[in-house]
């Protein structure tokens, strides 16, 4: 393969890396605008280009796959970081802007890298990426000190999280020989399972637990989605769960396969399945459980956060097609919620609000239309319908209990149900105060720009309720 | 033409979010009488009413067999239709006064009554757990924000609640539909479950719709949630949303998984009847009016469940009666409770009540409540009596024993009943003049008139509603011979 | 003709409620005028040779719980439904009072219609409930303490009673498959429900109708009920309302328990007895005239139950007795409706010259009142039994039956004759004669208007007491062809 063939299948992060020089350049200018500018220029330019993609690429044992599914998760990944910039430019005066954008970009190819792997090290280096942008995007308000704490909690545990993934990294490859994760499952089909492997596959999957913060090695998230700024806490809640979940999804599914195990009730079966059963359910539990008492909205996301990766992990449980689509439906709808929520937060933000349950009272007098995309947020992260949140819900349940053992997985759609339950009283302690309080306020006028973006995401979110099953349809499509 | 109700009050609402705030409560009402039009003619002209008749068939997620966007009438779903329709429009015309928020509070109040016309019109089931959810949030923000007495409580009760219910249904319904490879109702209610599935499905699935039914001991929601409530809040959660419950347990529940049910019923009969007993004895003890009429509710829902554990075909169409009548009797008593008593006197308490002389003051209030009082009690001639004797034969060839003690509850009904109307109206004790108040409006008076006209025709002539819903009753599979 | 009958009374309660107030007494009038026009019609047409239903009027209604539309008349039911017609504008006359009290009065009189007109079990029940409410509310005008007491009494007694009676007849239906009168009638000989639960039936519908007549020991809320309603109601209550329960027993339990009242016989008689009694006794004993002359209800009431029961649990079964004994029960159920209303009438004519009505408060009323005392006096006469006055033709032909029936209970009963005649008489003394009562205001005579009501009751009163030939002939087939089945 040549260098020009090469460059074509890589296109959309070469684009991306040049947009984030190119962004870093300019903010050292005057103009305010054009960094964002080129920033959105590089991330609309990047889709464009993994629309030019071949539909299917495999490169040095799959080091980089070009499949439907890294397309489509590509693009998810871009829209996301569109957004976050969207959110972004509220705080054009931002000191060190063009790095702020650079940072977020080069995140963002971190995600793409991910999203477009199945080969061991190069997850390691997109995880890496990933990791160090956002660590500084989260300490990157130098005059908060709750930021410069929860950067560090998160550096600190992220660098542990990536010690334990490249050890076990090393493990798999120590007694496999091989990196990539098609080619380690052909390995444990051959050869069996290994205590040393599965000491490799247990590391690895507590790193990669760090990143989509299942307990119990979510301490970080609270912190995080807390101090952060607001476009980066919703960059890292939702674009690099995503890709994390696709990367975990791949690891378990594809390269380990052979040992999916069981996690029934009086039921276990050796395998990863009780592993990520554990991980479900402590998530939601703790999540859950830890969110009740939440006076901020954003540690409140923090740690409803940690209750949606259990409800992801669901579907990883479920395994097949049908599970990681359930799983991939569920965290790409989750996503945008979370980047809509934020976005309403920083437009509060820009208001002088800050962002307790009782900032948000008399919302609905301020701004209809944060107060309706907000309530749309929340609702749908409870998991009512029309919304996508509840369809989402419920087809992980459904590709859950569609196993041989059903019934036995029945306990844990009863845990999650209850969860469910018990985030709704949360999250109507929101919606409460922006419905149906009634401070007088009055009315604020928002910029264009993050009107749009609000809305948009907003209408997004109804339409993936209301038509879940164009979604549905094209992530499992991309499966087969 | 049936889902024209649907669309009709999906449609309004979305209007009203746009409109001005003078056209709300007409945009409203004309949406409510939309329905209520569409759903009287579709059951005047309904030709067999024994079947499910397709209506609309729209494949929407094809995944695990297909959800569809299917909807089908019977004789039972148009019954129900046509109380959601009387119900709202009372509630409409029973709020003509709101002015706080009117276009959302109109907003909320139909997407309750468009989803209630959804459930009842839901042959796919996947759709009809759609709609039964889409109506918590609206009921949560309806007494949340419009409501009265200790509303923030009261609301978040009944929506944990209802939730919890809604929960407890889904449990069983995947592993169902994933085993019998569809979510269509229809295919699903001939399908034969495995035993062992039923016995643990049923009782989960039963008690989760029972639960929106104020099934005894899972009850105390609505008391508090229903006084709690606005006037037209409380009639139609009263009025249609436990229907939505006892429906589910109907159609759903009981129709798919029979054997569960033959094995279960004898304890849902017990509980039913403790919850018509218990509720009517706690009744007799109350000081607030809404908190007598929210447990009258309870007492009332308890005969439906009663009905439907007779596993009869007199008892379960007594069962649906009794949903109609009690229905459009909820929606009086919470009417004159609320709207004519409450926002007059701003006093429930009964004691103060007996001291206004309200006969004098708000006369055609003091006609409304005797009729409703009289309905409530099981009076021929109206509504009640018509479905409670149904019930009662059914029980009769069911659970003999049970028929005392239904008796005693009817009888402890007639008492609390009795009682609410001499302290509220009645209670001329005190030297004090009537009290000094504004007139029954118009609205108020066309909404009572509605709600009696339907409770004494039924009660005159219930062949009217008998003739749809035996057809249904009998082709119902878990119907002992 | 008779589902017009019931109609008009109720299109004149909505009448009445939809125009204004000022005319709602003579457009009540009226109304109940034409339903008496209503009444005699259905008399002519009716043919008073023949026994059975006549006049038949059935619709489908409830096929599925077996509630048919079936109304007809047989003498008996005629019977019921004249003194209807003349009770209720007789009640309307004798006091103004406003229109929710009209209104409600036609209700109750279009529900009495049903009542006595309907021969299935579930439109029966319809319009003995119907009454329920409108008694209740018309009780409750009375004002005064006791009004509202009395009237939850009265409901809550009477609701609990009709309670009784429809899971007694429910589990006739399930046992037979039908709430047809008739029907059930020519089912009964052999017994309408098999078994032990024959009794608890047999004993609920007792119980139901012995409230609302009232039978000793179930007779307690009607003296507060009859003494705090206004006048025009506790007319109604005693001319009408309580006849309701004889005529229950007339047609629910004579024709379909025969058995058991044959063995129940001696326990129901002693019943009966114990009302006549005592309650003459206790009428004695009052001071305040309402309650005397409601106890004496009672006790008059009481003698159409030893009739009843005498009939049905006799021990000879001379088809002359059982005649004498059933054709007195129905004359003194006519009679005794006019003249305790008019009783009544009089009681409110005291009370509203006086605003007093004890026995005591007035006192040689004959010198101010004459005309007004010579009236009184007939009712009251008539009350007693006086031969050649409408009341002593039913007890006497009661009597004449029982005798020979149920000999021990018909003499003690004829304490009771004593003892209504001492309460009566004394009554009449303390009123009437002895010395007059000092007090400011002048006992006004009769006015003309009063006597325009009055008289035309006290002329019935002699009319039936001298010849009572045209009251027998309406029921007389209807009571042969019931002595058949005792017979």
């Amino acid at each position: 393969m040549n260098y020009l063939a090469l460059l074509k299948l890589v296109s959309p992060e070469a684009i991306l890396a040049l947009a984030a020089l190119v962004t870093l350049g300019l903010g050292l200018g005057a103009n305010r605008l054009l960094p964002f500018i080129a920033a959105a220029a590089g991330l609309i330019a990047a889709a464009a280009a993994i629309f030019a993609l071949p539909a299917h690429a495999s490169l040095a044992h799959g080091m980089l796959v070009i499949d439907p599914l890294t397309s489509l998760f590509k693009v998810v990944c871009l829209a996301l970081a569109l957004f976050t910039i969207l959110s972004a430019s509220g705080r054009p005066d931002r000191p060190n802007n063009g790095e702020y954008l650079a940072m977020i970009l080069l995140a963002t190819i971190g995600l793409l890298i991910l999203a477009g792997t199945e080969e061991l090290l190069m997850i390691f280096v997109g995880l890496e990426l990933t990791g160090l942008s956002l660590y500084v995007l989260c300490a990157f308000d130098k005059s908060s000190p709750r930021g410069a704490e929860a950067g560090l909690k998160y550096f600190l545990f992220g660098s542990t999280a990536s010690a334990f993934t490249l050890f076990g990294i090393s493990l798999i490859y120590g007694m496999s020989g091989v990196t990539g994760l098609g080619e380690i499952a052909a390995f444990i089909g051959a050869h069996g399972m290994q205590p040393l492997l599965a000491a490799g596959l247990i590391l690895t999957l507590v790193g990669l637990a760090f990143k989509i913060a299942a307990a119990p090695f979510h301490f970080w998230a609270p912190d995080v989605y807390e101090a952060a700024p607001v476009s980066a806490a919703a960059f890292i809640s939702s674009g690099s769960k995503v890709a994390a979940f696709v990367v975990l999804g791949k690891f378990l599914i594809t390269g380990f396969a052979p040992i999916h195990g069981g996690a029934g009730w009086h039921a276990l079966a050796p395998g990863w399945a009780p592993l990520i059963a554990l991980l479900s359910a402590s998530s939601i539990v703790i999540g859950n459980i830890a969110a009740l008492s939440q006076t901020s909205v954003r540690r409140l996301l923090g740690y409803s956060a940690v209750a949606h990766t259990g409800y992801s992990l669901l579907g990883l449980l479920a395994g097949g097609s049908e599970g990681f689509g359930a799983t991939l439906f569920y965290t790409t709808v989750y996503a945008f919620t979370l980047v809509g929520a934020f976005s309403v937060i920083a437009a509060m933000q820009r208001q002088g609000l800050g962002d307790k349950i009782t900032d948000f009272a008399g919302l609905r007098a301020k701004s209809p239309l944060l107060a309706g995309c907000i309530v749309v947020f929340m609702l749908s992260l409870a998991g009512l319908p029309p919304l996508p949140g509840f369809f989402g819900k419920f087809y992980l349940f459904m590709a859950l209990l569609h196993q041989g053992q059903a019934i036995k997985l029945l306990w844990l759609v009863i845990l999650a149900l209850a969860g469910s339950l018990v985030s709704l009283y949360y999250y109507l302690s929101v919606v409460k105060a922006v419905l149906v309080d009634e401070t007088p306020s009055p009315r604020v006028s928002l910029r264009l720009l993050e009107r749009t973006s609000i809305a948009a995401l907003g209408a997004l979110i109804l339409a993936l309720g209301l038509f879940p099953g164009a979604l549905l349809q094209r992530i499992l499509a991309s499966l087969r | 033409m049936i889902a024209w109700t649907i669309y009709a009050t999906f449609a309004g609402a979305l209007l009203l979010l746009v409109l001005p705030r003078s056209a709300a409560r007409w945009l409203a009402l004309l949406t409510a009488a939309t329905g209520l039009a569409v759903s009287c003619a579709a059951f005047f002209n309904v030709t067999d009413p024994g079947t499910l008749k397709n209506i609309v068939q729209i494949p929407w997620i094809p995944s695990f067999g297909g959800m569809s966007f299917h909807l089908a009438a019977d004789g039972i779903s148009l019954t129900m239709a046509v109380v959601t329709g009387l119900t709202g429009v009372g509630a409409v015309l029973f709020s003509w006064n709101v002015h706080r928020r009117q276009n959302e509070f109109f907003f909320w109040l139909l997407l309750v009554i468009g989803g209630s016309y959804g459930v009842f019109l839901s042959a796919d089931l996947f759709l009809f757990f759609v709609f039964y959810e889409l109506v918590i949030i609206p009921k949560y923000l309806l007494i949340a924000t419009w409501g009265s007495t200790n509303k923030a409580y009261g609301a978040m009760k009944l929506t944990l609640y209802s939730f919890f219910g809604g929960a407890l249904v889904l449990i069983p319904l995947i592993p169902a539909c994933l085993s019998a490879g569809t979510f269509d109702l229809q295919l699903l209610s001939v399908h034969v479950f495995p035993l062992a599935f039923q016995a643990w499905a049923f009782p989960v699935m039963f008690l989760g719709f029972a639960v929106l039914a104020a099934i005894w001991p899972l009850h105390t929601w609505a008391p508090t949630g229903h006084s709690a409530a606005p006037t037209a809040g409380s009639m139609l959660l009263a009025g249609v949303v436990m229907k939505l419950g006892a429906y589910g347990a109907l159609r759903v529940a009981m129709n798919l998984f029979p054997q569960g049910f033959q094995s279960w019923r004898g304890l849902i009969a017990i509980l039913a009847i403790i919850g018509i007993c218990y509720a009517a004895a706690v009744a007799l003890r109350q000081r607030d009016l809404k908190f007598v009429i929210g447990y009258s509710s309870v007492s009332h829902m308890g005969f439906v469940l009663l009905g439907l554990a007779t596993a009869q075909r007199l008892g379960v169409s007594g069962a649906v009666l009794q949903m109609f009548s009690h229905g459009v009797i909820a929606g009086l008593l919470f009417a004159v409770a609320g709207r004519m008593i409450y926002e007059r006197t701003h006093t429930r308490d009964l004691f103060a009540l007996s001291e206004m002389k309200l006969n004098r003051a708000i006369p055609f209030a003091a006609f409304t409540f005797v009729v409703a009082s009289a309905a409530s009690m099981g009076i021929p001639g109206f509504s009640g009596f018509a479905a409670e004797i149904t019930i009662l034969i059914g029980l009769w060839h069911a659970y003999p024993v049970l028929v005392p003690v239904a008796g005693i509850g009817m009888a402890l009904t007639a008492a609390f009943t009795l009682r609410a109307l001499r302290f509220s109206f009645f209670g001329d004790k005190s030297p004090a003049p009537p009290l000094e108040c504004l007139p029954i409006t118009l609205a108020e008076k066309c909404g009572a008139s509605l709600l009696m006209a339907a409770t004494l025709a039924v009660g005159l002539y219930p062949k009217l509603l008998l003739d749809r819903i035996l057809p249904c009753v009998d082709a119902m599979r878990f119907l002992k011979p | 003709m008779i589902t017009l009958l019931i109609l008009i009374p109720l299109i004149g309660a909505v009448a009445v409620t939809a125009l204004p107030r000022n005319c709602s007494r003579p457009l009540a009038l009226l109304f109940t005028l034409a339903s008496a026009i209503a009444t005699c019609l259905l008399w002519f047409r009716f043919n008073p040779g023949l026994g059975g239903l006549q006049l038949i009027e059935r619709h489908a209604w409830i096929p599925a719980v077996g509630a048919e539309y079936f109304t007809g008349i047989d003498g008996i039911s005629l019977l019921f439904l004249l003194l209807t017609s003349i009770i209720i504008p007789f009640a309307l006359l004798a006091e103004r009072r406003e229109r929710s009290f009209c209104a409600l009065m036609l209700v109750l009189q279009s529900a009495l219609y049903g009542t006595f007109t309907a021969q299935n079990f579930i439109l029966w029940f319809l319009f003995y409930e119907m009454s329920l409410l409108p008694a209740f509310l018309l009780i409750r005008m009375g004002g005064g303490a006791y009004s509202s007491r009395s009237a939850t009494k009265f409901f809550v007694y009477t609701f609990l009673g009709s309670a009784a009676m429809l899971l007694g007849f429910l589990a006739i239906y399930l046992s037979k498959g039908t709430f047809d009168f008739v029907k059930l009638a020519q089912l009964a000989p052999k017994g309408l429900v098999s078994g032990p639960i024959a009794w608890v039936v047999f004993i609920s519908i007792c119980f139901g109708l012995a409230v609302k007549v009232p039978l000793f020991p179930f007779h307690t809320w009607l003296p507060d009920a009859y003494t705090s309603a206004p006048t025009g109601v506790s007319m109604v209550l005693t001319g009408i309302l309580s006849k309701m329960g004889v005529y229950g027993f007339a047609r629910l339990v004579l024709p379909l328990f025969p058995q058991e009242l044959k063995i129940a016989g001696p326990w129901l008689l002693a019943l009966a007895v114990c009302s006549i009694v005592f309650a003459a006794l206790a009428a004695w004993a009052q001071t305040d005239l309402k309650r005397m002359i409601a106890y004496l209800s009672v006790s008059h009431l009481g003698y159409c139950m030893l009739g009843f029961f005498a009939v049905a649990s006799g021990s000879s079964h001379s088809a002359i007795d059982i005649n004498a004994a059933l054709s007195g029960v129905f004359m003194q159920v006519f009679n005794h409706g006019i003249t305790a209303a008019a009783l009544f009438y009089f009681a409110g004519l005291l009370e509203k010259r006086f605003g007093l009505r004890g026995v005591d408060d007035f006192g040689g009323l004959m010198q101010r009142a004459p005309v007004f005392c010579a009236f009184m006096s007939l009712a009251m006469f008539s009350s007693l039994g006086l031969p050649g006055l409408n009341g002593f033709i039913g007890e006497f032909l009661i009597f004449k039956g029982s005798f020979t029936l149920a000999a021990l209970a018909s003499s003690v009963a004829a304490l009771g004759l004593l003892f209504t005649a001492v309460a009566l008489l004394r009554a009449m003394q303390a009123l009437f004669s002895g010395p007059l009562v000092e007090s400011k205001s002048p006992f006004p005579e009769l006015t003309a208007r009063e006597l325009a009501v009055i008289a035309p009751i006290s002329i019935l009163m002699l009319w039936i007491g001298i010849t009572p030939q045209f009251l027998f002939n309406i029921f007389n087939s209807s009571v042969v062809q019931m002595s058949r089945l005792f017979s």
